[in-house]
């Protein structure tokens, strides 16, 4: 019989939409909030109005006398529940005990002081303002460098100098960098408290099944498995008792790669009350008690040759840690280190971190976690140090960028850069300003008085984190890809993808490994009763570390398929394409479909082999990737008002091979407007006694799409030798590359009235004053 | 963010809406895009609310002798969109279209934003520059009042106990008349920073009138009469406008806070004032 082979098409690389979104756009997706149980329970958390206080005495009686109320949990109650952990370990780190509610003191604004529980939320919720708190407020600190500063209030009364920690990285030799320098500049930089705000906040649906000795918790997450592993740890519960749930979640952004307080607490709940219970945060909460981003001071200097060559960087980094450590709090600034020279081949660093306890609620990880804010430290010097010079910044980087026959590049802080092409996307983005003509229209508005402005930012990220070494809790991915009967194919995931796509772009790779439809393969995450141990979705690693765990699982199972293959074919010359099994010699051939039948009835069996296709790989990546690219940003600067208008955003992100261009704009696209987000609108804004300015969106300014203007995205790809696929991750680059390119943009707008440096976010305020001040602000 | 428990009336007539708030005690509910954040956050707590959502007859634009009659309870989006005010108001249609978002257009009502007297609101600088009116009601008594009137302070309004806006009236504008409504959007809320409405008619080549209302600025809209006054009688050349619209926020406690200082929302106020004037100028007819 003649077979026509069709070649399957190949999915990577084509925009194929989301098969996430039908599920999101009818409004028929499941989010923790949606879950709705028997007999389920709803609790309310009584949280401090201060920023510092003692508490002299809790008064639960009116709130339990409240019909409705089952039961109030406070600090006495919970005592035997284990510390919120904190992952992070550094020398010397100074770890304060973090109840899951507060004993005898509040450290920060929210913070949680008791549990109430009852048969619907609003009793809850009314219940709790009848928790009676006897507080002494006391003198709090919410700024870092006041933290810091002799004779400040202690945050925690052990460790008066506010001090978590101090943390020093040295390379090369960088007192001879400063000893030779023509010209040293230097820069006091922020980068302010952000909060990261999903649309869905946090909630958690605990249920105990006394008699299976089982809890199960359905949280908002980006970490499923971790979260089982900390919270059985916490609760003193044997982990294969409990079940981790990740319904959909609405948004993270790094701060749902946590283990919370609540998470805990519920589950102490479920189990103490014998039903379930539900706690969904409001969105006061969320501002109040789901960690924060940012939060630094830095401190640069940059040492450099005449001609713009860069020799030599000094950094003291001041970071905001708030009231305690969350789950990585500590080691967030320790990535902005290791990013400290971004693309240049700089040899000499040295960096100091103070980790400064204030009383806020903790910072942590938020969409790029350290590297924007490194990015935009080394970015802004550049430009400082090219000013300075008299320079142009696109020749000072070019002069600077490492080069691309240096790769794979060891730089000074010790990180090894997989691939890159730097100078590729930058002459692009470039090409696209039409660079030149655009400094001679610069020059023709200044001359007519108008404050135009052109903002460069060449970026480098770490993602794919990345080498166990090199993380918390391990840094590789799982993946289980099961061949069922019929043939289709079903693949869990250990990543736990929460909006970046990665039911999409998985079943376009391994429908393509496989040769079978895009529609024949099933993506499951999240849900540790049904997917192996996995570590989750951060760092830009679900495709590069996960994907890759798949990718050889199927490779795995390729060779069992062409066991099977072989044996139904009686055929020893046997290749396995476009989804059939081929003899080589006579053409014959079997579908995926049959071998797929046939290796589960398992009436005869490839010699040693077992029945069933199924295949499990855990991968453990060799190197973090590093993508890169270049954004360029055209401003106007309005004179009277200080308003900044966004003429154009220019993006050109290389993030290694793209599997599909339509996610990876929409990732480059919402980093970017995140990024504009931290540049121009959003601070929070503690005032001295620690309440929180910006607790609601009447004030706290997250970007609408009225305000975001068209961005031209597009891409070089240079592929990564780390991974077979070669792609790199891109979840992030967007926020990375952004707010240096935006502040560069309007400090060049304003650089003839001699500003040279801005702090975000550029509210026009700042900018009037400057323009008013002649640049001396 | 759960209210606190009260009582929910929906009455259908006007009548009965004003005898359950009679007592005092109830709050009205129109739109409820202020009412019912403050509630949720429990900075307020009224023990009983009286939705007019229902209530056929608060809700008309209608041209009666040389004026617009609004019922309290038209939606922005119904100001915004009706071809009547676009015509007959274009500086009202123009202020509601600034508002919010569209959600809030299509919840929020004239007559929910005027009474809550929101410094930041945006209705407030066209009315006063339109020097419009509103018609209180209570149960057993109505009056009307000029809004310059109405306004008494930061969310302090002069309407009694049981009482609520039954319309806001302004006179049909003169065709000759140039109208512009400018704003400074706060970027969190939308609300204005500084939001400035302005009426200029010339005869002559002259300004023969010119209004300017001011919301945002300070802690009740006002007026800038001291603006008017300048630029009447001028030919509102550049230089007129900018001497004039530098007196806009003469005297005046400006507001400060989070999004902009005293000094910078005063700034503000002056350049807005002159934008405003120079579209306004420019769409004269």
């Amino acid at each position: 019989m003649a077979t026509t082979i069709t070649k399957t098409e190949t999915l990577v690389g084509k925009r194929i939409r989301r098969r996430e979104d039908p599920r999101l756009i009818t409004g028929t997706a499941t989010y923790v909030d949606d879950i709705q149980m028997p007999g389920m329970h709803h609790a309310c958390i009584v949280r401090s109005p201060h920023g510092a206080a003692n508490i002299k005495s809790i008064n639960t009686k009116p709130a339990l006398d409240l019909p409705g109320v089952v039961a109030v949990f406070t600090g006495k109650d919970t005592e035997k529940i284990a510390p919120v952990p904190c992952g992070a370990s550094l020398p010397g780190l100074r770890v304060p005990h973090h109840h899951v509610l507060a004993m005898d003191r509040v450290y920060f604004l929210g913070h949680p002081v008791a549990v109430v529980v009852a048969t619907d939320r609003y009793i809850a919720r009314d219940a709790a303002d009848l928790v009676e708190v006897d507080y002494e407020p006391l003198q709090a600190v919410t700024d870092p460098e006041k933290a810091i500063a002799p004779g400040a209030p202690p945050v925690h009364p052990e460790w008066p100098d506010n001090t978590a920690f101090n943390y020093h990285q040295e390379g090369g030799d960088v007192d001879k960098a400063f000893a030779e320098a023509d010209v040293i500049v230097k820069q006091r930089i922020t980068s302010q408290r952000l909060i990261p705000a999903p649309m869905e906040g946090r909630g958690v649906v605990a249920e105990w099944l006394a008699g299976d000795r089982a809890l199960t918790l359905h949280s908002s997450t980006q970490i499923p498995h971790l979260l089982r592993s900390l919270i059985a740890m916490m609760l003193g519960l044997e982990e294969n008792r409990l079940r981790v749930v990740t319904p959909e979640v609405g948004g993270a952004f790094g701060c749902k790669l946590n283990v919370y307080a609540e998470e805990a607490l519920m589950g102490f709940v479920a189990m103490k009350i014998g039903k379930p219970v539900k706690w969904i945060e409001s969105r006061r909460e969320n501002f109040t008690c789901t960690i924060h981003g940012r939060g630094h001071v830095d401190y640069y200097e940059v040492a450099a040759k005449r001609d713009g060559t860069i020799t030599g960087i000094k950094l003291k980094l001041i970071q905001d840690l708030g009231a305690y450590h969350q789950l990585l709090t500590p080691a967030i600034p320790t990535l902005s280190v290791l990013m400290m020279p971004g693309l240049y081949a700089c040899r000499n660093i040295r960096a100091d971190i103070v980790g400064a306890f204030t009383n806020a609620v903790p910072t942590d990880a938020y969409r790029g976690a350290g590297r924007p804010e490194a990015t935009h430290g080394i970015e802004r010097m550049v430009d400082i140090l090219a000013a300075e010079l008299k320079m142009d910044p696109v020749d000072i980087r070019l002069k600077n960028f490492v080069g691309n026959d240096a790769f794979p590049y060891t730089t000074a802080t010790g990180l090894t850069y997989d691939s890159g092409n730097y100078a590729a996307p930058f002459e692009k983005a470039l090409g696209i300003v039409k660079y030149k003509e655009l400094r001679e229209e610069q020059k023709q508005a200044r001359a007519a008085g108008r404050l135009f402005g052109i903002g460069l930012s060449t970026y480098g990220e770490i993602c794919a984190m990345g080498p166990s070494p090199a993380t918390a809790a391990g840094g590789w991915e799982s993946a289980t890809v099961k061949i069922e009967p019929s043939g289709k194919v079903t693949v869990m995931t250990g990543a736990s993808p929460h909006g970046q796509g990665e039911e999409t772009t998985f079943a376009q790779i391994a429908a393509d490994e496989l040769g079978v439809g895009i529609d024949d393969i099933l993506v499951l995450h999240g849900d540790t009763a049904v997917v192996q141990y996995g570590i989750g979705t951060f760092g830009s690693r679900g495709t590069a570390i996960g994907g890759t765990a798949m990718y050889f699982a199927i490779q795995d199972l390729k060779k069992k398929i062409k066991k099977y293959g072989a044996m139904l074919l009686a055929s020893e010359d046997v290749s396995f394409a476009n989804g059939v099994c081929t003899d080589n010699q006579s053409g014959k051939s079997v579908s995926l479909k049959e071998i797929a039948a046939a290796s589960y009835r398992a009436m005869s069996l490839p010699p040693g082999e077992t029945p069933g296709l199924v295949a499990t790989n855990f991968w453990e990546p060799p190197n973090f990737t590093f993508p890169f690219g270049a954004h360029i940003v055209i401003t106007e600067v309005d004179r009277d008002t200080g308003a900044i208008e966004l003429k154009r955003y220019v993006a050109v992100d290389d993030c290694g091979k793209i599997i599909n261009p339509l996610i990876v704009d929409g990732q480059v696209h919402g980093g970017v407007v995140q990024g504009l987000g931290q540049a121009l609108w959003e601070q929070a804004v503690y005032d001295d006694n620690g309440q929180l300015v910006t607790g609601e969106f009447m004030d706290y300014a997250l970007p609408k799409a009225s305000n975001i203007p068209w961005i031209e995205s597009s891409h070089t790809e240079t592929p990564s030798p780390v991974n077979p696929l070669g792609v790199k991750g891109v979840g992030e680059a967007g926020t990375i590359g952004c707010s240096p390119a935006v502040v560069n943009s309007v400090v060049d707008a304003l650089s003839p009235l001699g500003v040279r440096h801005i702090d975000m976010p550029l509210t026009p305020e700042k900018i009037w004053n400057l323009v008013q001040a002649g640049g001396q602000a | 963010m759960i209210a606190q428990n009260f009582e929910y009336a929906a009455p259908g007539n006007l009548q009965e809406a004003l005898d359950l708030l009679a007592g005092g005690d109830a709050k009205a509910l129109a739109g409820g895009m202020s009412l019912i954040p403050l509630m949720k956050l429990r900075l307020t707590a009224p023990d009983q609310l009286v939705d007019l959502a229902r209530i056929a007859e608060l809700n008309y634009i209608r041209e009666e002798a040389g004026t617009l009659r609004i019922g309290a309870t038209t939606t922005h989006y119904q100001v915004e969109s009706s071809p009547l005010v676009r015509s007959k108001c274009p500086l009202l249609a123009e202020a509601a279209s600034s508002i919010g978002d569209i959600q809030v257009r299509n919840q929020g009502t004239m007559g929910g934003s005027v009474a809550h007297a929101d410094p930041a609101a945006d209705y407030p600088a066209s009315l006063l520059a339109l020097e419009g009116r509103v018609k209180l009601v209570t149960a057993k008594s109505e009056r009307e009042l000029s809004l310059a009137d109405f306004f008494v302070d930061t969310f302090t309004t002069a309407l009694e106990p049981g009482e609520i806006i039954r319309e806001v009236i302004v006179p049909v504008e003169a065709q000759s008349t140039g109208t512009s409504y400018q704003k400074v959007i706060q970027p969190a809320s939308g609300f204005a920073i500084v939001g400035v409405a302005a009426r200029v008619q010339k005869a002559n080549g002259k300004i023969g009138m010119a209004r300017i209302g001011v919301t945002g600025l300070s802690g009740k809209p006002y007026r800038a009469t001291n603006v008017e006054q300048a630029l009447e009688g001028t030919a509102a050349a550049a230089a007129d406008i900018q001497k004039a619209a530098a007196l806009v926020a003469a005297g005046v406690d400006a507001n400060a806070d989070l999004h902009a200082s005293a000094n910078y929302r005063r700034q503000l106020g002056r350049v807005y004032t002159a934008r405003a004037l120079a579209a306004a100028l420019s769409r004269m007819a």
